[in-house]
């Protein structure tokens, strides 16, 4: 109504045609608005990088540790407790990568299944069914998952295996929940973008439905799919609150998937708070941070090129 | 559409504004807060009814609950409601760098500044210690051990005693659940009960809650830890030390030595809004009403004293 009505007032406003039209206006605010926060993004995450990494270069230029030292150094002790201060973290990087790998590992073939039951077996309840509990599942603080990973996940596996069940299991089984819904709801959406013929086609070749499956439309969608699970892996590498909550925090390389281990994330929000800023145990916690980001990096990077193999 | 478009940017303007507004709000409470005490004191410097401005108490977790019940009240308080208190976690590191940097008035810790900062640094800030807080060493249930001496202590915690049966308990695997090894409340249970800085090792837990330890100590069969007063129950066994049980009489009278104090940090002598606040905590009221309620020991009642350096003097 109102749009409308404006549309007379505004060319009656404009005496001048062809100087300052309205459109010319709209095109112009639109176009430096847009400019504006698209370059206040920018500077915020230069900064951010440019923060974590001249916090966690430091560790390397000022504090005199080598990288070597750092990235394959198995000993933690970054105040000097026990004679010189080591700055070790092979043991947490192993923790991430050991949590975040077989988190995926344990995800993968249930958000598969639960997509496919989704948009090819049952599109009808199923979807209904399934969607809106997977959006659920996202929407879960990751507290929420620790504290029921603590109640409810390391007693079982305490009873199961040998061990205190806290551990690289424990961490895992929370991560993969976590990690669900990021799988599936990609893995959906590739499937249900799939031109209809190809499926059509299989049929008309006399192919059963478990043939289209696993011969057609699986291997078309897996660079898709693909793209789901190291999205899914860099969200478990990240995760810290409810990992550390269940595995233990102990900077040593478990003997065993039921052995208290550490993460780099975990590391950092146990340790944050009790350091002393500018210190080297402070400034190995920004270290620390910085080869997060990084692996962040190689995530986007793999998800990238996934993302051009699946253009075909 | 012709009239939302501008509806929505503008919205988007609006927060884009008002993220901005914040940004510089938080700036002016930080930096501006002890500027404020200041010119009010200038102004008005008998007038204490009038005393305004806002104090930020940032630092230990373990202090925390104490300090916030007890701005609350002291926010109450007619004389003082001109008088805002902000109190936030973050660890003793985090306090004692912020109140040494002058971006919080008061930086709460559970060491001395003398055990974090560099010697220049501490010398600038001023000790307030408002309360005593006492540890045990606690187990589950059903390890069978009801008092360890020192020696046992040392030997579970550096790995030297792997098993109950080796110091009278059960035939059961210990499991050790300890604190980061730069958390306050280790530094104090390792300086205090052990007398030796600890390794962690292979297999042992790392907790920062006090919450979640007590958990894993009370689910877990075999499991070692320690604990704040406070936190005690019959959920898990509290051990003597030494023969000596941990109980407040105890600690006051200086037989029981595995305890610190809680400190509270200004840069300089506090500013008087600062200063209205720590005299309200350290009162008779707060003393023996808040602190005890919370599981504290009140500082006054502690009949020996300590230093930095863990000289006790009666």
């Amino acid at each position: 109504m109102k749009a409308i009505d404006e549309r007379p007032v505004g060319i009656a406003d404009n005496p001048r045609p062809g100087r300052f039209k309205k459109h010319h206006m709209e095109d112009f605010a639109g176009r430096s608005y847009t400019t504006i926060c698209a370059i206040l993004l920018i500077v915020i995450i230069l900064s951010i990088v440019y923060f974590v990494a001249s916090k966690g270069l430091a560790t390397f230029f000022r504090d005199g540790v080598s990288f070597s030292e750092f990235l394959f150094g198995s000993k933690w002790d970054p105040d000097g407790n026990h004679g010189e201060p080591q700055f070790g973290v092979m043991p947490f990087i192993f923790g991430s990568f050991a949590t975040s790998i077989l988190a995926a590992v344990i995800a993968s073939p249930l958000s598969i299944c639960a997509s496919l039951f989704m948009t090819e077996i049952v599109p009808g309840w199923g979807k209904k069914l399934l969607q809106p509990v997977i959006e659920l599942l996202a929407g879960i603080p990751s507290v929420v998952y620790g504290f029921v990973g603590l109640t409810v996940i390391v007693p079982a596996l305490r009873d199961m295996f040998p061990g205190q069940g806290i551990g690289i299991a424990a961490g895992s089984i929370v991560l993969s929940v976590m990690i669900l819904p990021t799988i599936t709801s990609i893995g959906t959406d590739a499937l249900s973008s799939l031109p209809r013929g190809l499926k059509e086609s299989s049929y008309a070749l006399g192919a059963t439905r478990w043939q289209t499956i696993y011969r057609v439309i699986l291997p078309t969608v897996l660079p898709s799919i693909l793209t789901g699970v190291v999205l899914g892996m860099a969200r478990a590498f990240g995760e810290a609150l409810a990992v550390q909550m269940v595995i233990g925090n102990a900077p040593h390389i478990p003997r065993s998937l039921f052995e208290s281990a550490s993460t780099l994330t975990s590391v950092i929000t146990l340790d944050m708070g009790n350091t002393v800023m500018g210190t080297p145990h402070s400034n190995a916690l920004w270290s620390m941070a910085l080869a997060l980001m990084f692996m962040t990096f190689i995530f986007v990077v793999i998800v990238r090129l996934l993302e051009r193999r699946n253009r075909i | 559409m012709k009239f939302k478009k501008p509806l929505l940017m503008f919205c988007t303007l609006v927060l884009v504004l008002m993220l901005a507004a914040c940004g510089s709000k938080n700036n002016a409470t930080s930096d501006g807060s002890s500027a404020a005490g200041t010119t009010t004191t200038e102004d008005k410097p008998a007038a204490e009814e009038t005393l305004g401005g806002s104090v930020l108490a940032v630092g230990s977790t373990a202090l925390q609950p104490l300090v916030e019940q007890v701005a609350q009240k002291f926010m109450g308080e007619s004389q003082y409601s001109q008088i805002q208190v902000q109190v936030q976690g973050g660890g003793s590191g985090t306090g004692l760098t912020q109140v040494s940097g002058g971006q919080a008035n008061i930086g709460n810790s559970d060491v001395f500044a003398e055990e974090k900062l560099d010697a220049d640094k501490a010398k600038e800030l001023v000790d307030h210690q408002v309360a005593v807080v006492a540890m045990a060493a606690v187990t589950n249930p059903d390890a069978g051990v009801d008092s360890l001496t020192k020696q046992q202590l040392v030997d579970i915690f550096t790995g030297k005693v792997t098993n109950w049966k080796d110091v009278g308990g059960k035939d059961e695997k210990i499991v050790i659940v300890n604190r980061p090894a730069s958390s306050g409340t280790r530094a104090t249970f390792e300086k205090y009960a052990l007398g030796t800085k600890t390794e962690d090792l292979q297999g042992s837990i790392q907790e920062d809650s006090s919450g979640t330890v007590k958990k894993i100590i009370s689910e877990t069969p075999g499991a070692i830890g320690y604990l704040a007063l406070s936190y005690l129950d019959d959920k898990v066994k509290t051990l003597k030390y030494d023969g000596v049980e941990a109980t407040e009489e105890n600690v006051a009278s200086g037989k029981y030595p595995v305890w610190a104090y809680e400190h509270m940090y200004t840069k300089g002598e506090p500013a008087p809004e600062v200063k209205a606040f720590l005299d309200y905590m350290t009162s008779d009221t707060v003393q023996n009403g808040d602190v005890v309620e919370l599981g504290y020991i009140p500082a006054s009642k502690m009949e020996v004293k300590r230093d930095k350096d863990g000289n006790i003097t009666k």
